[in-house]
Formats: C-alpha cells, structure tokens, sequence
C-alpha cells in the first residue's frame, strides 16, 4: 500500500486511509509488546484439584505471561506452610482405581467399585491419597510443593482471601513466606478484569 | 548440525517440568547460546514448539528417537 503524508492529506478519503494505516501500525506496536496475563481463582484443597491452577501458573509463567492466584475457602489450604493433600473418591466417579502392588492378576486392572461404597471405608482416603501420590512419582509428576515452589521463583503472585482466613479462625503464621497479599474480592476484581486469561478452579 | 552449549535432561519428567526446566535452564544461558534438551513426555513436542513461539526462543531441532526426544534451542 502507498504511503501516505498526512501534511498532504486534505481530502477526507486521504485522511481516512491514513488513519487506517496508522491505526494497523499503532495496534500491531501494543501487541508486540503486550505482555500477557492470567488470572486463577483456586476453590479446591484436595491434591487432585491442587494441580490445574499451579501447573498452569508455573507454566503460563515459564511463557513469559503476569500470573496471579486468587486462594479462596478450600484453596487456601493449598498455601499453608505444610501441606498434607488428600484426594477423596467421595463424589468422585470418575476416579481410577487400580492397584499398583499386588499379584499379577490384580495389579494395574481398574477395581470395578462404586466409589461411593469404597469412601465409606475406614483408612481409604488416606491410602488412596499415598497411592495417587506413589504414581505421580513414578511417573514424574511434580509434587504440589514443587510446583507451588516453581510459582514463587517465576514471580507468580499468590493472592490469599482474608474472609476465609477469618471464617476458618486460621493464622497467618500457618501459612507459607511469600503471599504477595491479604484482600478480599474487591481487590481481586480489578487485577482479573486486565488479565487475557481468567480462570475458576 | 549445531553444537549445544548446555544440556538438560528432563527424562522421566512430565507435563509441565520439561517446560519449567527448559525455561529455567535458558534464564542461565546468554543469548545466541543453544540448548539441548532430552525428553521422554511425547506432549513435549507440540509443547516446545508452543513454548518457543510464545518465548521467542528458536526451535532449532526436534527430533524423536524411538521413546526419547530431542530438541535444540537458540536463546532469543
């Protein structure tokens, strides 16, 4: 396309068409250097429900993107200074069970038992919580603290809710070093409302 | 072919850890420099490819090698 002088532009086409053209030059200037950003608001403390807002932080943060999580009710579990993660397969149908010990027979094949009833026995969240956490390992799956670790070396910032540290009389001092803030909603919004990517967990 | 100036092997690591440590390996690297990363996770082709153009990092190399795969990367 023709360039065109704005000096020389007295015409309204003219001036038109110039517009136009700086216009596309001034928008394609802001998106080279638009750096992207993400919002996460984390409801869940279960260990299955802890991996989507951390393994997209820590990689949305390795892709260059501004990062913040938003912890609220159970998702604060997830910042406290020791975590003990537990996944349940109450309310959980879709949750795999396979042994991963045992004879040849049984090992691996997928127990086929309503997780409703398996919930109901004593000790089984807690051996079904070790067992999910054997396989990530062998897996090479990252633990949640590596991940959460990852996050605070890549700046991602990790924004707890104060109403729920409140409700659940916790104190701040269970919690992790690095919370880049204690706010409520009203703080939150506006950093969601200028992010590309907003996200509920 | 292109010599690498640091490798990392992320082998038996999976999604996201080979992007993490190919992102933490290349912050010690100055740029122009090449990496060589080893992966086992088949998603880490179409991820470093992704990783790479948002970066700005060049993919020089991808290559698989029975379950293994390599990539070399140009530090932007």
């Amino acid at each position: 396309m023709q360039s065109i002088n704005s000096a020389n532009a007295t015409n309204p086409t003219e001036l038109d068409a110039w517009f136009d053209q700086r216009f596309e030059k001034k928008l394609a200037e802001r998106e080279a250097c638009h750096v992207p950003s993400m919002t996460i608001i984390a409801t869940k403390g279960t260990l299955d429900m802890a991996y989507p807002p951390f393994i997209l932080a820590s990689t949305a943060a390795a892709l260059g993107w501004d990062v913040s999580i938003f912890f609220t009710f159970y998702g604060l579990t997830l910042l406290k200074r020791e975590l003990d993660l537990k996944v349940t397969p109450l309310g959980n149908p879709a949750m795999p069970m396979r042994l991963p010990n045992g004879p040849d027979w049984l090992r691996g094949k997928e127990l086929k038992i309503p997780t409703s009833l398996m919930a109901n026995l004593p000790g089984f969240q807690d051996a079904a919580s070790s067992l999910m956490k054997k396989g990530m390992r062998e897996k090479g799956v990252a633990s949640i603290d590596e991940l959460r670790a990852m996050c605070v070396e890549a700046d991602v910032k990790l924004i707890a809710c104060q109403m729920t540290v409140d409700l659940f009389d916790w104190k701040r001092d269970e919690f992790m070093d690095g919370i880049a803030d204690w706010v409520g909603a009203a703080s939150f919004l506006p950093i969601a409302q200028r992010s590309d990517v907003n996200l509920f967990v | 072919m292109q010599s690498a100036n640091a490798t990392l092997d992320a082998r038996e690591l999976n999604c996201p850890l080979p992007i993490l440590k190919t992102k933490k390996a290349l912050t010690g690297l100055n740029p122009g420099k090449v990496l060589t990363m080893l992966a086992s996770d088949p998603g880490s082709v179409k991820d470093m490819e992704s990783f790479c153009q948002q970066t700005g990092n060049e993919l020089l190399e991808s290559s698989a090698n029975g379950g293994e795969f390599h990539f070399l990367i140009r530090k932007a």
